[in-house]
């Protein structure tokens, strides 16, 4: 398949989360939809010991010349996936730029340090007006609450992922989707995981613009 | 089709590093693969494994790094092909045995795959095993991208049939873990016969028993394969240059450094002032090479991580041919460019070149890098790190916690690596007071116990996981033993090695395969020994912290096993024992006078604090349903009722 032209080249994508929630797994079957369709597909990410209640990013570049480094520089993503609210915010701090777009699940994941009564965790608000000070354009998305409708709460991913496509950032759709998860997955997963993408997208589009 | 299976020459997969280097393996028909788990390394053998069968592999996870250095060399010598793979850490287990291996010499292909792990993301320390190659006179490869790491791992294969030496191969976790388009080669038919001859003298590289005496010749013939090995690597097409033929500034790099090296000069647009070096043979360098590019210019930066072995290395090649290439301005970690501690990235070559040329160029500008620096301290609360929700880690350091409480003679646990290493954070209740390598918490409690005669009247307890148990816990506990030192040794058996993802140990059924195995059991090795052994749940606080504080009033060696199942098991993954809620009639918050005890102490992430309700409240999503806080909240309100299965 040619690859068409990207909106950036490399197109700088990171997903972030906590552990747990499906970030590294959201990175590859996207990295998979994506070097499927002919680009080159570079993809960093954090996991090990980072599962144990930390923070987890991954970085996507894509591309169609050739790869790259598995970590982006800094200020150079061109969108970021949050899985947690908070962690937009972190990865802003180090990758962002004013044009970058942000797509954030609105469910929080309190740290440790929030339980313990020793830090705080803002609300979602405060998040939002910081967000849309540092980005481009943010959307938020009740991923989670919408999983649990679904039965399972880590398709938050999944629909976060609906939510990328969605937004035509990049050349990808659900039948794209269809075709990695029927080959990584089990038969009685694909269509629940297919509502959960299709959910994504559903709400992204009508997603209020800023 | 998977990549492990495709025999179509051209391919092109999404590969991770690892998934690079057990492509590579097959590739050159590896018969043999051995390992102990380590983060970065542990998907090498776990994929080789699904090779085994219709590749005809023999794969093991081996009790500890050394054996399985010393299960791959006897396939070497037998005339097989065979790779061994660990962590950093793992290279020191293994030196020992490898400091021989390189003086017998080996003969069917084999290589020993490091993946060391900069910047310590997924490790307790941040060791570099480069310096064994030079230390113990062996060639060391590092593959600068994705598809070099298959391409590189099939040449080591003939490389080290060509020496008849071991190879050492060395990865980062930028590497292994990161995920790259490779193309695959050509994938045979499995083949490799066994047998191990040893008929002729002392010293044939082919049939004569393998061993390291007399020492001197061994040695020489050790040296002049180090002489081979530079012939080769002068024309290996692992070294590469990029760039202007007199770039004003050299970058010498390897490994991932090599992708940052390329990103920061292509951020900088500096591609037309500035030259790549990427080598790929950093053990022993090839000199003519290096002089060859030392000559095109004046100003050189190294690039690599974490200590600078290629930077000093090619210092001695540049003092020693000076008069030929002229005298350098050399910018890396012995000046202090750059850190010898940390990873890289694009960004810190970036300064280091920008510094070096006077570039212009600001990665974020200053007002947006204020701004979002402000809201990071302001909203981004900090993510400590935690067990798991569900984990029989927290339940273990808590039932501890409490009975060294209870006891109240200052007594300390000492423990080593694993998920339960986090038990010196505030989420094991600062329970745990040393931790080193692996097993090391039992040989250090082994020697406290034996201070009794400097005054010393601390409980001392040591804690283990099963997997570590095997690999280098035994000899410890059999020193705290024979030498009767006054010890607690609890094992905190989870059933597998689960921080590296469940790999099998001796005390497990089955093997990398999935062939039934005799299980060795810790107790019985325990009793065996002399010690005295006792079980408890640790999700049964109550009892556990009865036997903790009955076991601190005995003397001599004692063994407590704590088994409950790690949360992440696949058995136990998604299903709760209990369902777990909050009697919002009973927990009156700040009002109660407890304090919070429940999330303020006990802090597993599935119980939170609601602000607006100012109570405690299960967070349904997130809780495993272990049941353990149940027994915390000192007036009940936390309910428990079994799940329906």
């Amino acid at each position: 398949m040619k690859a068409g032209n990207l909106i950036h080249d490399p197109y700088n994508a990171i997903i972030t989360g906590v552990g747990g929630q499906g970030n590294v797994m959201a990175s590859r079957i996207l990295g998979n939809i994506m070097s499927r369709k002919g680009y080159y597909v570079t993809i960093g990410e954090t996991f090990g010991v980072s599962q144990r209640g930390g923070s987890v990013m991954s970085h996507l570049r894509i591309s169609k010349r050739s790869v790259w480094s598995p970590q982006i520089p800094r200020g150079q993503a061109h969108i970021v996936v949050a899985l947690e609210p908070t962690e937009a915010i972190r990865v802003i701090a180090a990758y962002g730029n004013s044009t970058v777009r942000v797509i954030s699940n609105t469910r929080p994941i309190h740290p440790v340090g929030v339980i313990a009564g020793e830090l705080k965790y803002p609300s979602l608000e405060e998040i939002r007006i910081a967000l849309e000070e540092l980005a481009a354009d943010i959307s938020f998305l009740d991923a989670t609450d919408e999983a649990l409708k679904l039965g399972q709460p880590i398709l938050g991913n999944v629909i976060m992922m609906g939510a990328v496509a969605g937004t035509g950032v990049l050349p990808f759709d659900a039948e794209d989707f269809r075709n990695v998860i029927t080959e990584t997955m089990s038969k009685d997963k694909v269509e629940v995981n297919m509502k959960a993408f299709k959910k994504g997208e559903e709400i992204i589009r009508h997603a209020p613009a800023r | 089709m998977s990549y492990l299976f495709d025999t179509n020459e051209g391919a092109r997969y999404l590969m991770m590093g690892n998934d690079a280097i057990v492509r590579g393996a097959l590739e050159a028909n590896v018969n043999v693969a051995s390992a102990y788990p380590g983060t970065p390394s542990s998907e090498i053998i776990e994929n080789l494994s699904k090779a085994s069968l219709k590749r005809n592999i023999y794969v093991e996870w081996s009790v500890n790094e050394k054996v399985a250095l010393e299960v791959a060399f006897a396939a070497s010598i037998a005339g097989l092909r065979s790779i061994c793979a660990m962590k950093q850490n793992g290279v020191n287990v293994a030196s020992d045995f490898l400091l021989h291996v390189a003086l017998s010499g080996t003969r069917g292909g084999i290589v020993l795959l490091h993946c060391d792990d900069p910047g310590a993301l997924s490790s307790i320390n941040e060791g570099e095993s480069r310096h064994f190659a030079r230390m113990i006179e062996l060639p060391l490869l590092e593959p600068g991208d994705f598809q070099e790491a298959l391409e590189m791992t099939k040449w080591a294969f003939d490389l080290s049939e060509e020496l008849r030496s071991i190879i050492i191969m060395r990865s980062v976790t930028r590497l292994s873990h990161a995920s790259g388009n490779v193309t695959l080669g050509r994938l045979g038919e499995p083949e490799g016969k066994a047998l191990f001859k040893f008929e002729t003298i002392p010293g044939d590289p082919d049939s004569g028993p393998v061993i390291t005496m007399p020492v001197p010749p061994h040695h020489t013939i050790l040296q002049n394969k180090l002489k081979k090995a530079v012939a080769i690597f002068e024309k290996s097409p692992f070294n590469t240059y990029t760039g202007p033929e007199k770039p004003e500034l050299l970058i010498i790099t390897c490994s991932a450094c090599n992708l940052y090296s390329r990103e920061a000069v292509h951020l900088l647009g500096a591609g037309n002032r500035v030259g790549i070096l990427k080598i790929g043979t950093t053990w022993p360098l090839p000199p003519k090479l290096i002089t060859r590019n030392l000559a095109r210019t004046d100003k050189v930066l190294f690039v690599e991580e974490v200590l600078p072995f290629l930077e000093e290395n090619v210092k001695v090649i540049a003092a020693e041919t000076a008069a030929e290439v002229g005298i350098k301005k050399f910018y890396g970690k012995n000046d202090g460019t750059m850190l010898t501690i940390n990873e890289m990235n694009p960004d810190i070559v970036v300064d280091a070149i920008k510094k070096i040329l006077s570039i212009e160029y600001t990665s974020m500008d200053d007002g947006y890098a204020k701004r979002a620096k402000e809201h990071l301290a302001a909203l981004a609360p900090v993510r400590d790190l935690t067990f798991c929700p569900g984990c029989p880690h927290r339940a273990s350091f808590w039932n501890l916690h409490n009975a060294l409480e209870l006891d109240n003679r200052r007594g300390f646990v000492c423990g080593d690596i694993g998920c339960y290493t986090l038990g010196f954070l505030p989420c094991g209740f600062s329970t745990m007071k040393t931790s080193h390598s692996m097993g090391s918490g039992i040989g250090i409690a082994s020697g406290f116990g034996k201070l009794t005669q400097f005054g010393m009247d601390q409980p001392i307890l040591a804690v283990c996981g099963d997997s570590t148990f095997f690999h280098a816990a035994i000899p410890a506990l059999i020193n705290a033993i024979h030498n009767k030192s006054d010890v607690i040794f609890v094992l905190l058996d989870n059933s597998g090695t689960a921080m590296t993802g469940f790999q099998p140990h001796p005390g497990t059924p089955l093997d990398a395969m999935g062939k039934d195995l005799p299980i060795i059991d810790p107790a019985d090795v325990c009793r065996s020994l002399g010690a005295s052994v006792e079980y408890t749940d640790p999700f049964n606080t109550e009892e556990t912290q009865k036997k903790l504080l009955a076991l601190m009033e005995e003397k001599g060696a004692r063994v407590l096993i704590m088994k409950q199942m790690c949360a992440l098991s696949p058995e136990k993954k998604g299903k709760k024992m209990f369902e777990v809620r909050v009697d919002q009639d009973i927990c009156r918050g700040d009002a109660c006078g407890c304090s919070r005890l429940c999330t303020r102490i006990f802090r597993c992430p599935g119980l939170v604090w609601d602000h607006e309700r100012q109570a405690a409240v299960i967070d349904e999503v997130i809780c495993a349903g272990c049941g353990v806080c149940a027994g915390i909240c000192p007036s009940g309100a936390i309910k428990k009722t079994e799940a329906a299965r």
